[in-house]
């Protein structure tokens, strides 16, 4: 059994790698959902397109539904405060999220040109807008989110939904659609063949390059920004509540864990040589290297956030004390005990079935085999 | 103060979009179960209409379980959106089982269902019928954690309120696991939905029987849906409900309200079969009685009494006084009061703190309510009887009513004659919607009859919502009903087509709307329902 303290810990790793488990799967189908009509010209194609993903996208998707029911369990206070806060960028998603099960499975069941067009925005839409809200909300993160919490532990949020469009926060947003796109056009390399493999080959290179040239951008406007810091003297061991501490900001206060901890620069390299790998692997026709590389990239970018927020996951701008981080927002000692074995038993099962799934389903998909088979594919 | 029309309308919005998302939940848990068995009848037999019937069923299942997960997503989120401090004062507790849902359930489900569809080609047999029993195993995981944590709503047990983090934290996650009202909720539930999936698959075969199409496909899966259909209705109803009215006072109360028992009678009690509850006599007009049959029913004995509505709210209303003495408790440890007299005092109130909390929709400052607002509070504690009485009747109606086809379908199922009982055919087939009729009664009982509660007697609903205003939540409503309504035209119209067109919509060549006809020389094929692609 582990101490308190490092169960926090814990789970802020594990949080992590459900929201990474996220991203490197279903980042790749909402991908191909945003490129579908950039790269698919005709219906073959997008076929061929959504078909790559059509075995997988739905178990892919539980990541992020296991990753919101793991935040309600182990951070029941950043499940509150973040859904009820961002009420309409939640919202948003989730109505963008409602037209990714239909359309995948509506969409070839009838053959009427219209019908299918609007099926392929719905999918567009279910693939690019997440993604980019979700890239928006972790901007404001950085900025701090305008919320405080009362002695009940009740939140209030005054900040409204356009205020999160500032252009921090739509950079991150670009960010974080760019690089699912890119690593939907690297799985894309991989699952097709012909003219359809080529526009991904590209895509993937241009969109790596716009991807590094914005996080870079991001990385330089972070050391220029205030940050968080937490202020020693706060009770990590134990129970605390949000309240319980004392915060300060600092200019440039988001690189600090980079002084502290020099480790947590990997982020950002691995960032960076993931990208430069996938527009190089795209370049060179190594699809699978291509695949790696971007799923590198992603995890890099992701750790880069989280890495420099540390221990905070939700500064309040409004009222510094208020800010969540890892060491107040957490469930009982109990709960996380529990959760952490439940976790440890189900994951590595959870991991081998999905491979063997993946296993069964590989390989190149062409549009002649879309032509064979319309009446029992996507 | 919170805006109650704050609350009625968050209230409405999880209403709307919860029973929504149960139109394709039941129908997912029998149909998966029915799937794997006519699959299991295709690996034994090799025959190959077996294998037509798991695909064209399938498909039918796909076109359901597409909305179940769209709008399952929905009540993912909808906790934190419209119920954050319910999130947090109970998240400790509820969260687990859905997170524990998520791991054990969705990706099971989630993951199998896409090799269901797509992996015919790519494994054996034996392989493919393991992934439709392991969608089928998945989604009923999934029905047992939600309703492990619904249970815990209803009947919160194996968890305590902390004053420090001012929130429920679980002491006993066997408790919570082993909540005799979650067990009981699982197998009606999951059993319900087996119902759901039967009565789908009867009504549709019943209409190729009556259309003379296909026969040996839709008399097999007559037969294969009679079978199971009679196992569940069954479960059911012995299984039912019932056993969970002992425990708990939420349950009490629930009890009494569907029974519009006012009064408590000397055992046993009568049941009411039908009546007029009327709120403001407290009393039911116009009653049809039968002797001691609801003491038997619901204390299954003659001695035990069941409480009547008057003397429970005379009951909470004690505790509601108690409840502002655990706050005031609670005020002084939050103010700093350290000392073993105040903390054992909170210590021997703190389970009614709940009914403290429910003076805070008329009052902030708990602990100077006036008599009338106690008052009120305590009547707050039963939900309205009439809604109750009359949804739990509907229920129960069209379960016996149900019971009555299948069983029915079942007998001449097994005779071989079911194809000539053209009034049998005929009634299965316009009763297709009263199994999801029945299921949403149910739920309706269910949580309406927790009211005031979000957590039975520890969380009002009142103090539960988001501080959102009420235009948010206008709007919100307004994009679900939009949304929804959109989504339900979309799904019933290719329900419709393709339950029409039967197996034919396999395009294998040997079903109905296939066949060349015989007359002249020209292969004109017969027209289908719409001759587009499927």
């Amino acid at each position: 059994m582990f101490d308190y303290e490092t169960l926090k810990l814990i789970w802020w790793v594990l949080i992590g790698v459900l929201l990474i488990g996220f991203a490197v799967t279903d980042g790749f189908d909402m991908g191909v959902g945003a490129l579908l009509q950039i790269i698919g010209k005709t219906d073959t194609e997008r076929r061929v397109m959504l078909n790559t993903v059509g075995p997988h996208w739905d178990g892919n998707q539980v990541w992020f539904i296991t990753a919101g029911g793991a935040i309600f369990a182990a951070w029941p206070v950043v499940y509150a405060v973040a859904f009820s806060g961002f009420y309409w960028a939640m919202l948003l998603v989730l109505f963008a999220m409602f037209f990714r099960p239909v359309g995948f499975e509506y969409r070839s069941k009838m053959e009427n040109e219209r019908w299918r067009n609007l099926w392929d925005w719905g999918l567009t839409i279910g693939g690019a807008v997440p993604a980019l809200v979700f890239g928006v909300a972790f901007g404001n993160l950085l900025l701090g989110v305008p919320f405080t919490l009362d002695e009940m532990m009740r939140s209030y949020y005054s900040g409204s939904f356009w205020a999160l469009l500032n252009p921090f926060g739509l950079l991150a947003g670009v960010i974080s659609l760019g690089m699912l796109m890119m690593h939907g056009a690297t799985y894309l390399q991989m699952r097709t063949a012909g003219e359809l493999q080529q526009r991904a080959r590209k895509a993937g290179l241009l969109l790596a390059v716009v991807v590094a040239l914005c996080f870079a951008l991001a990385g330089i406007w972070i050391a220029f920004m205030p940050g968080y810091v937490l202020l020693d003297g706060a009770n990590t061991a134990g129970v605390m509540t949000p309240l319980q501490k004392q915060v300060e900001l600092q200019d440039g206060g988001w690189l600090s864990n980079y002084d502290r901890y020099p480790i947590m620069l990997i982020a950002p390299l691995l960032a960076f040589a993931g990208l430069a790998g996938t527009a190089l692997m795209s370049w060179v026709n190594r699809s699978a290297l291509a695949f790696v590389s971007s799923s590198l990239a992603l995890v890099g970018i992701i750790c880069t956030a989280g890495f420099s927020l540390f221990p905070f996951l939700m500064p309040s701008s409004e009222n510094l004390v208020s800010s969540l981080t890892v060491w107040d927002v957490v469930s009982s000692e109990l709960t996380l005990n529990i959760m952490f074995w439940v976790a440890m038993f189900f994951v590595p099962i959870i991991l081998a079935y999905t491979s063997w799934g993946y296993y069964k389903m590989w390989g190149r998909l062409t549009t002649d085999f879309i032509e064979n088979n319309k009446y029992s594919t996507y | 103060m919170i805006s109650e029309s704050l609350v009625e309308l968050s209230r409405l919005q999880f209403a709307v979009t919860a029973m929504y998302h149960f139109l394709f939940v039941p129908l997912t848990l029998g149909l998966s179960f029915i799937l794997a068995i006519m699959e299991s009848a295709y690996v034994m037999t090799n025959k190959q209409v077996y294998k037509d019937m798991v695909k064209f069923w399938g498909k039918l299942f796909g076109i359901n379980f597409a909305l179940g997960v769209t709008t399952g997503l929905t009540m993912e989120f909808q906790f934190g959106t419209n119920w954050a401090y319910y999130s947090h004062y109970v998240g400790d507790i509820f969260g687990a089982p859905l997170a524990i849902e998520g791991l054990m359930a969705f990706f099971l489900e989630s993951t199998f269902i896409g090799l269901f569809f797509f992996g015919w080609d790519r494994m054996t047999k034996v392989q493919h019928l393991m992934v439709t029993w392991l969608v089928a195993i998945g989604s009923n995981f999934s029905a047992l954690w939600i309703l492990i944590a619904n249970g815990w709503m209803q009947n919160p047990v194996g968890a305590e309120f902390n004053y420090e983090t001012m929130r429920m934290e679980m002491t006993s996650f066997a408790e919570v696991l082993l909540n005799p009202v979650a067990q009981v909720k699982f197998v009606h539930t999951v059993s319900a939905g087996y119902v759901t999936g039967a009565m789908f698959v009867l009504g549709i075969s019943a209409y190729y029987m009556l259309k003379k199409r296909d026969l040996p496909f839709a008399r097999r899966s007559f037969a294969i849906a009679a079978s199971f259909g009679f196992a569940s209705i069954v479960s059911v109803i012995i299984l039912g409900d019932e056993s969970g009215y002992e425990v708990g006072d939420v349950q009490k109360t629930k009890l009494a309200a569907i029974e519009a028992e006012w009064d408590t009678h000397e055992p046993p009690a009568a049941f009411t079969l039908v009546g007029w509850p009327n709120e403001d006599t407290m009393e039911t007009d116009y009653a049809i009685k039968i002797p001691y049959a609801l003491g038997l029913i619901a204390t299954r004995s003659t001695t035990e009494e069941v409480i009547g509505i008057k003397d429970l709210i005379a009951q909470h209303e004690l505790r509601i006084h108690r409840g502002m003495e655990a706050y005031r408790l609670l005020q002084l440890m939050k103010a700093g009061d350290s000392s073993e007299q105040t903390r054992a005092g909170f210590d021997a109130l703190k389970d009614d703190l709940g009914y403290g909390l429910l003076l805070k929709r008329y009052t902030d400052n708990v602990v100077d309510a006036s008599d009338e607002q106690i008052k009120a509070a305590a009547r707050d504690t039963i939900p309205k009887v009439a809604p109750m009485f009359w949804t739990f009747r509907i229920m129960v109606g069209l379960g016996f009513l149900m019971l009555l086809l299948i069983s029915l379908a079942f007998y001449y199922s097994v005779r071989q004659t079911a194809e000539q009982k053209t009034w049998l055919l005929k009634a299965l087939l316009i009763s297709i919607p009263a199994p999801w009729i029945a299921c949403e009664m149910g739920w309706f009982v269910a949580e309406f009859g927790r009211q005031p509660w979000s957590i039975g007697e520890v969380l009002p609903t009142y103090l539960s919502v988001s501080t959102r205003s009420v235009e948010d939540l206008m709007l919100s409503l307004a994009g679900f009903i939009g949304f929804y309504t959109l989504l339900l035209v979309v799904e019933m119209y290719l329900m419709f087509r393709f339950a029409r067109l039967g197996p034919s919509s396999l395009h294998t060549g040997r079903y109905h709307f296939e066949q060349h006809s015989s007359a002249g020389d020209s292969q004109t094929v017969v027209a289908a329902p719409r001759n587009d692609q499927v």
